[in-house]
């Protein structure tokens, strides 16, 4: 829990006294602040900010005094920092507040989805926020869950899909995560092993093994909704097994598999490899589409609230790097090495800048063919919880506006996004078209009802 | 003198065995030579081709296919040659490697001798518990340690202590077991002697009962240090982080078929050396009756 009480903060939560934000001597203080006025100005400032908060909620002491005697102040406190990111708004109105951390561990699956988190080390985003960031790969995405819920990694590279999977305890232990931005848009394929190359139409896959590289994952859902789209079952028609992303070339080449839904490089990979070719980008089903995301559990956000906004400063300086494709190719070389990716620079090139061979001879021209616009758009959340929802993963109902406000941080985001003097786009929604079906993020029910294919339940 | 002839004759049989292996090697993968000729490619061919990590001459590509005896023994020597350098966390030497991965090993091992072989001699000396306890041993001897996996994630969460708990928990029944059976095996005079004498309880286990189950118990450790040495590999691998299972699946990733096949020749030849190790123990232990 964050730090309190203080002075303020005490005396909003005290049901036996009148809540004064100004004193009686006309300076702008408490009024029990009014000797130890010496106080560190941060500290006041975290007060001011939970004593205004409580004074909008209640404008009448009367009824705040006996709202808090009726339920305690420890339970009013609890409830409202649930709804407001007290924490982050705290930071955020210190600027640049003292770091609580400055050694953090930031977990990652060497894929180029993560461009934005890795490369901030290497180009050195981290160190000028005064932190000293650890980029430690991981083998896959069960092991980022469990080292994100035991704390051995501070912030994580997530599939956009995990961090509501893992606050709604599906899959493993409820463990409240958050989504701080967007990691990537775009940047997936569909890979499918050269024996098909004369076998691109969906409706002859029946009975085809596919790979994803998590249950919760955009590539499983996207997958899932792209043969539904074409009158196949995914449940029953096909086989969608998890396979971890750099064991994916080596599952097609021996067999195990027909193809994938994978995240780069290793479409490209297979291609370099001759062992497979790419038979649809995903921007060509849902353009920007989100799929990787940079986040932090819930508990890491309100302890170290200066050191969050620290690395959403770094990675979001990281992610407007990376948006301009004429930094691509030294971005290429940048995390190609060992340490990073551990890939060839070729391959990672053709993934960056677009231009690439498809396995059938051509080169082709994409230049948004992977993208990083970090903003964490809610009915991002909202359509991956319709389609938790569809396939049966997500079996209760919920409240599918409030989960995404709660766990896709965008107003965070956007306020990081100015204050560094990047484009802010209106709104925490957006429609989105996949496969040229709109997506209405204020009904999401009317949505998940419209389609045929779903799991029976 | 024809003990010694013996000798020479298996190194010679080892040695032929081995240049027949590395001659059928290098006769498989030598280049079956595309020559394709580069003249007649459009440039928009030969940039595909580079794409593709192939040079338009068509002499051989740049990628990761099985490599020759020549390549691998270029990537060995230039592994072994700075085996401690450190470039950040996802990128060290074999040294370093194999230095996390015989730690760990190490712990979990220490750790398994100390619950294995006391409790194995408790069980040795009781054929009551002997009898009670064998049906848990006998179930949870089969384990996998990939099975223990997930379940030591969960309650322990810490995945480095789960990979040495891993190795513990896999490592502890070879040497349970064995020691059960050397201290129960240990001749009846010896005991009845030792009883006659009225020696301590304690006397008896350290002066009679140890020096006479030690050929059996340090046969168990030996089985266990093998075991160990093939869980961390895997343990490793699935953990990531350090050490030579993460270092084996760091390269799987890459696909380079030349480092993977260097880290399992250094796994063979430590995993021998653990072993030699062992043997030598155990030959100090050995008596004549």
């Amino acid at each position: 829990m964050f730090k309190l009480p203080r002075s303020l903060t005490a005396a909003a939560y005290d049901a036996d006294r009148p809540l004064q934000l100004r004193c009686s001597c006309g300076q702008d203080h408490a009024p029990q602040d009014h000797d130890t006025i010496a106080n560190s100005v941060e500290a006041l400032s975290n007060d001011r900010i939970e004593a205004t908060i409580v004074k909008a909620l209640f404008p009448q002491d009367a009824v705040r005094r006996n709202f808090l005697k009726a339920v305690g102040a420890n339970t009013v406190r609890a409830a409202i920092a649930s709804v407001l990111p007290l924490g982050a708004l705290q930071a955020m109105a210190q600027e640049k507040g003292p770091l609580e951390k400055t050694n953090v561990k930031i977990g990652f699956i060497p894929i180029t989805c993560a461009t934005p988190l890795i490369m901030a080390h290497p180009m050195g985003f981290y160190e000028a926020e005064g932190l000293k960031a650890e980029v430690i790969k991981t083998a896959n995405w069960a092991l980022i869950r469990d080292k994100m819920i035991h704390g051995e990694h501070d912030v994580s590279h997530f599939l956009s899909p995990q961090p509501i999977a893992m606050s709604l305890g599906l899959g493993s232990a409820q463990a409240p995560m958050r989504v701080a931005t967007i990691q990537n848009t775009n940047g997936q394929a569909i890979t499918l092993a050269n024996k098909h190359k004369d076998n691109r139409d969906p409706k002859n896959w029946k009975g085809m093994k596919f790979a994803v590289p998590f249950e919760h994952s955009m590539h499983n859902f996207l997958l899932r909704y792209y043969v539904a789209e074409h009158g196949l079952n995914p449940d029953t028609d096909i086989q969608i097994r998890v396979v971890p992303p750099p064991e994916m070339v080596a599952n097609l080449r021996a067999g195990n598999i027909d193809g994938y839904l994978g995240p780069d490089p290793f479409n490209q990979r297979a291609v370099f490899e001759e062992v497979g070719f790419i038979h649809l980008l995903t921007k060509e089903l849902w353009d920007g589409h989100p799929c990787c995301a940079f986040g932090a559990s819930e508990k890491f956000i309100q302890e170290a609230p200066n050191t969050f906004a620290a690395l959403y400063r770094a990675v979001l300086k990281s992610s407007t790097m990376a948006r301009d494709s004429a930094n691509r190719d030294a971005i290429a070389k940048a995390i190609a090495p060992a340490n990073y990716l551990n890939q060839p620079e070729i391959v990672i090139k053709q993934v960056l800048t677009g231009r690439f061979a498809d396995g059938l001879g051509n080169i082709q021209n994409v230049p948004a063919r992977a993208d990083f616009d970090p903003i964490p758009w809610q009915s991002m959340a909202v359509w991956i919880l319709t389609q938790m929802k569809r396939w049966g993963y997500l079996k209760e109902d919920v409240n599918y506006q409030q989960l995404a406000q709660q766990i896709f941080l965008i107003t965070d985001a956007k306020k990081h996004m100015q204050a560094l003097g990047m484009p802010v786009p209106d709104g925490v929604t957006r429609k989105f078209t996949i496969m040229g079906k709109e997506f209405d993020p204020s009904q999401p029910k009317a949505y998940l009802n419209s389609f045929a294919i779903r799991k029976a339940s | 003198m024809k003990k010694a002839s013996l000798r020479v004759q298996a190194w010679a049989i080892s040695l032929t065995l081995l240049i027949c292996l590395i001659a059928a090697w290098s006769g498989l993968t030598a280049n079956s030579g595309s020559a394709g000729a580069a003249a007649n490619l459009t440039p928009e061919q030969i940039e595909y081709m580079q794409m593709l990590g192939k040079s338009p001459e068509g002499a051989g590509s740049s990628k990761a296919g099985f490599p020759s005896p020549s390549e691998f023994g270029a990537a060995v020597f230039q592994h072994l040659s700075q085996p401690f350098y450190d470039n950040g966390p996802n990128d060290k030497g074999i040294g370093i490697q194999l230095g996390w991965s015989l730690l760990r090993v190490a712990a979990g091992f220490l750790l398994a001798c100390l619950v294995a072989i006391p409790l194995g001699f408790v069980i040795g000396m009781s054929p009551l518990l002997y009898k009670a306890l064998d049906p848990f041993i006998q179930v949870l001897k089969p384990i996998s340690p990939l099975a223990w996996m997930p379940l030591a994630l969960y309650t322990i969460k810490d995945s480095s202590v789960s990979g040495i708990f891993v190795i513990f928990i896999c490592s502890v029944w070879p040497m349970l077991v064995n020691t059960a059976f050397g201290v129960a095996g240990v001749k009846r005079d010896w005991i009845n002697v030792a009883n006659t004498l009225e020696v301590s309880p304690l006397r008896k286990a350290l002066q009679v009962i140890l020096p006479a189950a030690a050929p059996t118990i340090f046969t168990g450790m030996r089985i266990s240090m093998g075991i160990a040495w093939l869980v961390i590999v895997a343990a490793e691998m699935l953990v990531g982080g350090t050490g030579i299972g993460y270092f084996l699946w760091n390269e799987w990733n890459n696909l380079s078929l030349t480092n993977v096949l260097f880290a399992i020749l250094t796994i063979g030849v430590v995993g021998m050396l653990l072993d030699q190790t062992f043997a030598s123990l155990q030959k100090k232990v050995t008596y004549v009756e």
